[in-house]
C-alpha cells in the first residue's frame, strides 16, 4: 500500500515536470506554432501523468481521476488544432528555419474557391 | 517520503503558471495569448486538484471537471473570431 | 496558503492591467478570460467551491463567447481620436 502511493508520487512528480517543461516552451520557442507544440502536447502528457499520479497517491479518487484524463484528453486537440488551422489563415509568419509549408497551397484553392462563392 | 514528492510537484506546476503567465504579458499577437491563456487553463486544472488532495475535500474535484468540459470552449470562440466566422 | 492567496490577487490585477490597456480587442477579451481563470483558482482557496464552479461556467465560457461576437458585430480596434 506504501509502495503504490510513492509510485503514484513519483508519477505525479514527472508529470508536474512536464508541465512546466510545457510552460517553458511556451516561454522560450521563436514563433506561434512552435509555442503551441510545447504549450499543448507537452501539457497534456503532464497532466495525464499528474492525474494518474494523485490518483495512485489518494486511491478513493482513482475514477474522478479517470474522468478528468478523459475529458482532458478530449478537449485540448480541439482547441490547439483550431486555433492553429486560424492563426495560419489570418497569416501569422512562421520561423525563419521552417522548411516545408504545404498547408499554404491548400489554403491558396480554398480562399479560391471562397471568392468564386461571393462573386456571382 | 510521498508526501513531500507530492508537495515538490505542487511547487513545480506552479512555477509553470508563473512561467507560462510571463509569455501572456509578453505575446505580441492575439492568438500567442490565446495559446498562453490555453496552458494556463491545462496547468490549472492539475493545480485544483493539488488543492482538492491538501484540503481533502472531493467536492473541490467538480470545479476541475467543469474547467475540464468549458476550457476549450474560449480557444474555439477566440478561433472562429479570427477566422471570421462566429 | 495566506501567500498563495496574495499572488493570486496580484495576478489578478496585473490580468486585468494587461485587459485594460491592449488596444486588440480580441487579445483584450482573453485577458478577461485570465482573470476569471485567477478569480476561480482564488475562490476555491478561500473555500467556496460552489463560486469558483460558477466563475468557472460563466467566466472563461459565456462571457468569452459573447463579448467576442459583440466585437466581431461592432468593430475589432479601439479608435484614439473621435
Amino acid at each position: 500500500m506504501e509502495v503504490i502511493r510513492l509510485i503514484g508520487a513519483i508519477i505525479a512528480l514527472i508529470g508536474s515536470l512536464f508541465l512546466f517543461l510545457g510552460a517553458l516552451g511556451v516561454l522560450r520557442m521563436p514563433d506561434l506554432y512552435n509555442r503551441m507544440q510545447a504549450g499543448t502536447k507537452s501539457t497534456t502528457l503532464g497532466s495525464i501523468l499528474t492525474l494518474l499520479g494523485i490518483g495512485l497517491y489518494h486511491t478513493e479518487w482513482f475514477w474522478q481521476m479517470l474522468v478528468l484524463i478523459a475529458f482532458a484528453v478530449t478537449t485540448n486537440p480541439i482547441s490547439s488544432h483550431s486555433l492553429a488551422r486560424a492563426a495560419h489563415w489570418v497569416g501569422i509568419p512562421l520561423t525563419d528555419k521552417t522548411v516545408e509549408d504545404k498547408l499554404a497551397e491548400a489554403e491558396k484553392q480554398e480562399r479560391e474557391s471562397r471568392r468564386e462563392e461571393v462573386a456571382p | 517520503m510521498a508526501d513531500l514528492l507530492i508537495h515538490i510537484a505542487s511547487v513545480i506546476a506552479m512555477l509553470g503558471v508563473i512561467v507560462a503567465s510571463i509569455r501572456f504579458v509578453l505575446g505580441p499577437t492575439a492568438a500567442d495569448r490565446t495559446v498562453a491563456l490555453d496552458t494556463l487553463t491545462i496547468i490549472s486544472i492539475s493545480l485544483i486538484v493539488f488543492i482538492a488532495l491538501f484540503t481533502n475535500r472531493v467536492i473541490y474535484l467538480d470545479v476541475a471537471l467543469v474547467y475540464g468540459i468549458l476550457s476549450f470552449l474560449g480557444v474555439v470562440a477566440v478561433a472562429r473570431y479570427l477566422e471570421g466566422g462566429l | 496558503m495566506m501567500l498563495l492567496v496574495v499572488l493570486l490577487g496580484i495576478a489578478m490585477i496585473v490580468a486585468a492591467l494587461v485587459a485594460v490597456h491592449l488596444k486588440n480587442l480580441a487579445a483584450a477579451v482573453v485577458a478577461a478570460g485570465l482573470v476569471s481563470l485567477f478569480a476561480s483558482v482564488l475562490y476555491l482557496l478561500l473555500a467556496a467551491p460552489d463560486v469558483a464552479m460558477t466563475e468557472a461556467a460563466i467566466g472563461a465560457g459565456l462571457s468569452t463567447v459573447i463579448f467576442l461576437y459583440a466585437v466581431k458585430k461592432t468593430r475589432s480596434r479601439e479608435v484614439e481620436d473621435d
